[in-house]
């Protein structure tokens, strides 16, 4: 993380964004254009969050970086070569935990690895896949079906998936938006546990400005569509090694997050009318919202869910 | 209170079958000689006319010939005398056989529909033309192509039974949800691979469903089938007893229509059971 904005050497492409658009057919006939030109890059070990309202397209970004959808314009690449489908390298972990109902935890995890590692044997993975269970805390669960489990067993599951096939790249999609609270406080600590253990090169969208905080390196703010851009990118300026319960004590903490929640309030709408002269598109501008002088945190320091 | 409930229901059940048989054997007791006939008129117009006794059989006289059906279902002398059994055998046989081949066109068929909107758009005026068709329709052609009857009823049963799993397999397979295919996908799972452990799992309720109208179907169209090509089948036993004049096999034979045609469909719904989940 150099973050000095300064352009990025090769090795902060690790995902690339390149002048990608896509449009829909339009309801009355002709097309909307949901974003275009739209550039961006993503180092390799970093976990950024992409914040915007509903229907700005972040769930297309992220089905085109799955190779799920392609672009109509402009290219994505990773490692150095355009996403042309699917790939073994990116694992999703969809928003509605997609898990498949006639299999059971242990079956939906292997189903993932045998799907990996064609030539292993089934001791080898399913032994490879209760690792991935015990891992996200459901050892135990294994012979359970998905009806059997409570939202956040499910999503849990979907990760353990994800992993398992140990992908260079975890795409998620708004994972933990279906889950209360205290298990999505405990679902955010596995997955940052996890991914900094590993070094995960993370892409997830979420609603929820604390969650980015929490989780982020960086975060990506887009305005609001038809035809979204990317605003900024704002770096986090909180240490990597930070804890939930004491992030809120950070000096820059409630920069940040103002600085979030004012871009989700007024300037996600305004962004497009008043763009700044000296603004890229290929280069959004990047931000690290930093304590004030002497800063006044607000009383209401406990506001959540945005958006 | 469930199991009150099944117990109360089986009583019921018990009532009605007692009723229903006591009813039955009123109905056709004998009232007594009326008039004095010629004997030889007498014998021509039957038990009926001379002795006030019903011709209908009365629940003693099924029950009778049930047992000495059961008694020795498998027998053969001749053409025109063979056992229940061996009837049954044949016909539960002929469905078996038309089943299985519409199983092997209707899935790999119905997938192809399902999977693809080209063929799917392509393929649905002949299938809206067809299926309305029926079954029995098709049985001359089936003469007259096949030179067999015994085929030919084979012919029809494949027919019937093929539309409602071709219907249902073509359905359930486009109907499978995106987010399941989607997951087969990002994990490069092949379209042969995936067909087999995300769409048909997915599917096979609807397929099922599919399987058990047909296979009804099948042992409906089968009885008429048979009372038309004739030789063998319980369809044909049916219409061979009526004209013996053999009322009590008649009623049998529709008691063991309807008992073959309900282990079936409860095999079908076995089978339904199994292979549907909950989401
Ligand atoms: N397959 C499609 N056909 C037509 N329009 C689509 C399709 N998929 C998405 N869109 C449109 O594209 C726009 C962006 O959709 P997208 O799902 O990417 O939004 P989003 O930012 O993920 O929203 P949310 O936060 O609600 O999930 C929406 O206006 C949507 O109506
Ligand atoms: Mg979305």
């Amino acid at each position: 993380m150099s973050g000095s904005g300064s352009t990025p050497v090769n090795s902060d492409k690790f995902i690339s964004i390149e002048g990608i658009a896509r449009h829909f057919a339009a309801p009355g006939g002709g097309q909307t254009t949901v974003f275009r030109d739209i550039w961006f890059a993503i180092p390799k070990g970093e976990f950024v969050c992409m914040i915007g309202h509903s229907g700005c397209g972040k769930t297309t970004v992220l089905n085109i970086l799955s190779g799920l959808d392609l672009p109509d314009e402009g290219v994505a690449v990773v490692d150095g070569r355009a996403i042309e489908g699917p790939s073994l390298d990116r694992a999703v972990i969809f928003q509605s935990h997609a898990l498949l109902p006639w299999r059971t935890v242990l079956g939906n995890v292997a189903y993932a690895v045998s799907s990996k590692w064609r030539d292993w044997s089934r001791a080898k993975i399913e032994e490879h896949a209760k690792k991935f269970i015990e891992k996200v805390g459901l050892k135990g669960s294994e012979g359970k079906k998905p009806a059997q489990l409570s939202g956040g067993m499910k999503q849990r599951v979907g990760i353990a998936r994800a992993l398992s096939i140990e992908p260079k790249i975890l795409l998620m999609d708004e994972p933990f938006s279906a889950l209360d609270a205290l298990t999505r406080g405990t679902l955010q600590d596995e997955v940052r546990r996890i991914c900094l253990e590993t070094g995960q090169t993370v892409f997830m969208i979420t609603h929820d400005v604390d969650e980015a905080i929490y989780l982020a390196d960086k975060i990506i703010l887009m305005t609001n569509g038809p035809e979204a851009m990317v605003a900024e990118i704002v770096e986090n300026p909180l240490p990597k090694d930070r804890d939930r319960n004491q992030i809120h004590k950070h000096p820059s903490f409630y920069a940040i997050r103002n600085h979030l929640i004012d871009f989700l309030v007024t300037r996600s709408k305004t962004f497009k009318n008043e763009i700044p002269p000296d603004y890229d598109r290929r280069k959004p501008p990047i931000v690290r919202p930093q304590a004030q002088p002497l800063p006044v945190p607000p009383p209401e320091a406990n506001g959540r869910k945005v958006a | 209170m469930r199991a009150s409930l099944n117990l109360r229901a089986g009583l019921v059940s018990l009532l009605i079958l007692l009723v229903f048989g006591l009813a039955w054997h009123i109905a056709v007791s004998g009232t007594g000689p009326q008039q004095t006939l010629d004997p030889e008129y007498a014998r021509l117009l039957g038990q009926t006319a001379v002795q006030g006794k019903s011709a209908m059989p009365g629940p003693v006289d099924v029950l009778a010939k049930i047992w000495s059906h059961a008694k020795d279902p498998f027998y053969d002398k001749g053409p025109n005398d063979k056992g229940i059994g061996i009837q049954l055998a044949y016909s539960i046989g002929r469905v078996l056989i038309g089943y299985s081949l519409a199983i092997m066109v209707a899935l790999p068929l119905g997938f192809l529909i399902g999977m693809s909107p080209l063929m799917s758009k392509a393929l649905d005026p002949f299938i809206q033309l067809m299926k309305p068709v029926s079954p029995l329709a098709w049985m001359p052609l089936a003469l007259y192509t096949i030179k067999d009857s015994s085929i030919s009823a084979v012919f029809v049963i494949f027919i019937c039974s093929l539309w409602p799993m071709l219907i249902n397999t073509a359905f359930g397979v486009a109907s499978v949800r995106k987010e399941w295919v989607n997951v087969a996908r990002t994990l490069e799972v092949g379209t042969f691979r995936r067909a087999f452990t995300v769409i048909l799992p997915a599917a096979a309720p609807t397929i099922v469903t599919g399987m058990r109208i047909s296979i009804g179907i099948a042992w409906l169209v089968i009885v008429a089938a048979e009372m038309l090509v004739g030789g063998t089948g319980i369809g044909y036993f049916v219409w061979n007893e009526w004209n013996n004049l053999s009322i009590t096999n008649v009623i049998t034979s529709i008691l063991v229509i309807g008992l073959v045609g309900m282990l079936l469909d409860q095999a079908l719904a076995r089978v339904g059971r199994a292979v549907s989940f909950p989401e």
